[in-house]
């Protein structure tokens, strides 16, 4: 092999490297825990594979592993389905409310004048450099019946102080708290989407005689159309399996798989039953994810 | 588009053209008229106080270096801007505060603009369709139109599958699908290389002729201009220097800006010995003991600094003194010689280091040339070859 082949080759290596060792790896580990059975041990399942001991030993333990997980997870008398479905419920219905919030943000940000575009970027990225839990906390804060939110409207006689709204423990904090924190993950492909097409395809569309309101659906919207499944992908796949917004936003009736997989994990301290909804919710997460990729490539092509 | 064809389009142009003159027509009423029309933005004035009268059929070029407003004045009549003062009429119904989308003139742009997720087809039905035109008419149109830039077989093709030329044809049929009263091209054939240019230019004037409409073009490339256009305007710092016809323009520039931007020229600074009737006697300052005698009625005046424009083409070099060696003869060294193929062009330096260019065609097979580097030679021009300029 030449010098130069072999660069080509580590060039190649190292992220496929990267990604057995900190995603694969970790995923079949995952994965095998799924299949085994809980125990009173440490760790807290078996079998537990000892290379040490053999290769009829390993056999033996091959044999041990199970799928009973799977059908507990799956079997109607458990809560495990409806969070699942809750959980893309939410997770759906609060990327489409990210999409209409996000994109006349990302929109006015492509149109601003070039010189405020990089401060604009800047205000949009700049609520990542306070903690996320703090920010999460904060919302408790404005949304909680004493709350700043309630204060306020008492204060300005909209409602009476005896009847504060309760939005903190209701799947709408849950939503409120989504769409903040993942803001920017719309807005950014949103923008990078926008501010890369030519305007002078608005004139001529305007030119051909497309009122601005028909352009912009005709030629705006088709165009930005990979930033707007890239931005929906981007927060629906995180937002499937939140937990620290449920857990600190919603309510105890807010039913959404990460909580539930917290919940299996360290209070049941069932490893192996919290395994198989790990993944299980990878798999139902795959469809989207492939579905991403393919836009994405598609993309890369397309130009 | 073969030579055969450029041919036939060059005869049938030629031939309606010599007669087409609207704006020697007391008579003719414009269809496209600038008054008073100033357009600044911020600080900077982009045009002035301009008025200009454009007629229907004529293919009406804007020449002007980078800048000029030339592509101002063709935004506002758009509709992309509005002028500050001034009024911009069509067919008699004034343009201002009209939008873009309701004005009956379309435009291709420079960079064509073709909607990148739309296909051929689609993008030239993109007009038809907003005007609700029913489906079997668009359909008709958009063949027609692509029958006319021979892109008959790319109908279902994106346009980033085509090659620069195509675009620009898929963007004229755009522009001209809808049959708009007034056809503005933006430098339409700045991306295009130098062969295709000079076929697309007779395409163009060959549709121009065959659909009857008015177009108006921008172009900073002169010979462009010259080819395709009925009249040009030359503009410069947001005014129009001089309107006319591409011959008068060429030979009679009446201006030093005008006679350097349109073409090649020796301008040379000379003082004013005597005016009569139909000719100029004159004294250049680059060769005080020479007189040149030129074939013009002028409005200066003895003593007067003026510059004398001579064409290269219109300059003989020679070795020998030509037989009248005392008026309209300038005697020199041959400084430099680019060698055209079809033309060589000398640089001739005069005794005072000031320097002329004199083209002469290449009527012979020689490779080796009679006049050289070094060689002394005499450059000399008939009375009707210069023109004396006064500003």
């Amino acid at each position: 092999m030449t010098g130069k082949a072999r660069g080509r080759w580590l060039v190649v290596a190292i992220p496929y490297l990267w990604l057995l060792a900190l995603f694969l790896i970790p995923f079949l580990i995952v994965f095998k825990i799924s299949l085994s059975q809980d125990a009173i041990a440490q760790p807290p399942y078996t079998p537990v594979f000892d290379l040490a001991a053999g290769w009829a030993a390993f056999r033996e333990s091959l044999g041990e592993l199970s799928i009973d997980n799977y059908g507990y997870v799956l079997s109607w008398d458990n809560e495990f389905i409806e969070a699942y479905g809750s959980s893309l419920w939410i997770a759906g219905i609060s990327t489409v409310l990210l999409l209409l919030v996000g994109y006349p943000i990302a929109y006015a940000m492509a149109r601003a004048p070039k010189s405020i575009r990089p401060t604009l970027l800047m205000l949009v990225i700049l609520p990542f450099w306070t903690s996320f839990l703090i920010r999460v906390y904060a919302w408790m804060g404005i949304l909680s019946p004493e709350g700043l939110l309630n204060q306020l409207l008492i204060a300005l006689g909209i409602i009476s102080p005896d009847a504060p709204l309760q939005i903190l423990a209701t799947d709408t904090a849950v939503y409120i708290g989504i769409v903040y924190s993942y803001l920017p993950f719309m807005i950014l492909p949103l923008y990078s989407a926008l501010e890369k097409m030519d305007e002078t395809l608005l004139e001529a569309a305007a030119d051909l005689g497309c009122p601005p309101l028909a352009a912009f659906w005709k030629i705006t919207w088709p165009l930005s159309l990979p930033g707007v499944f890239a931005g929906c992908l981007l927060c629906f796949i995180p937002a499937v399996g939140e937990f620290v917004i449920p857990d600190l936003l919603g309510g105890s009736d807010t039913l959404m798989i990460g909580k539930v997989l917290w919940t299996e994990f360290s209070v049941n301290r069932s490893w192996t039953v919290s395994s198989a909804v790990a993944v299980l919710l990878l798999l139902v997460l795959v469809v989207p994810i492939v579905f991403y990729q393919n836009v994405q490539q598609r993309q890369l092509e397309g130009r | 588009m073969s030579a055969g064809v450029a041919e036939k389009t060059q005869k049938t142009i030629g031939g309606i053209r010599r007669k087409f003159a609207p704006w020697k027509d007391p008579s003719a009423v414009p269809l496209i008229r600038f008054q008073n029309v100033t357009k600044r933005f911020g600080d900077f004035i982009a045009i002035e106080n301009l008025s200009l009268d454009i007629y229907e059929r004529e293919f009406f070029a804007l020449l002007g270096p980078s800048g000029c407003g030339k592509t101002t004045l063709m935004r506002m009549l758009a509709g992309f801007e509005e002028p500050n003062e001034g009024r911009i009429t069509l067919a008699g119904e004034d343009l201002v505060g009209t939008p873009p989308y309701r004005r009956p003139v379309n435009m291709m742009f420079q960079s064509y603009a073709l909607f990148p997720h739309m296909s051929v087809w689609d993008n030239i039905a993109f007009g038809l369709r907003q005007d609700g035109m029913e489906k079997g008419a668009v359909a008709a149109r958009v063949e027609e139109m692509l029958k006319l830039v021979k892109l008959g077989q790319f109908a279902k093709r994106k346009p980033h599958q085509l090659s620069g030329g195509q675009r620009q044809r898929v963007a004229l049929a755009r522009s001209l699908a809808k049959r708009p009263k007034v056809l503005l091209l933006d430098e339409p054939l700045g991306a295009l290389d130098k062969k295709l240019r000079e076929e697309t230019q007779f395409e163009l004037m060959d549709i121009q002729m065959e659909l009857g409409m008015t177009f108006l073009i921008v172009t900073h490339d002169q010979e462009e201009a010259m080819t395709v256009a009925d009249r040009i305007a030359v503009m410069n710092h947001g005014k129009l220097v001089q309107v006319d016809q591409p011959a008068v323009i060429y030979e009679h520039p009446n201006s030093r800006y005008v006679a350097d931007f349109v073409g090649d020229v020796n301008i040379l600074d000379a003082t004013v010995v005597s005016v009569e009737p139909g000719l100029v006697t004159v004294r250049p300052v680059a060769a005080p003991d020479m007189l040149f005698r030129i074939a013009q009625d002028c409005p200066a005046k003895v003593g007067d600094s003026v510059a004398i424009a001579l064409r290269p083409e219109k300059l003989r070099v020679e070795l020998d003194p030509p037989a009248d060696a005392s008026v309209n003869c300038l005697s020199g060294e041959i400084w430099d010689i680019g060698y055209l193929g079809d033309l060589s062009i000398y640089h001739v330096e005069l005794p005072g280091g000031s320097r002329v260019k004199a083209a002469k065609p290449n009527l012979t097979r020689m490779v080796e040339r009679p006049i050289s580097w070094d060689d002394k030679v005499y450059v000399s021009f008939s009375p009707d070859a210069g023109v004396v300029l006064t500003s």
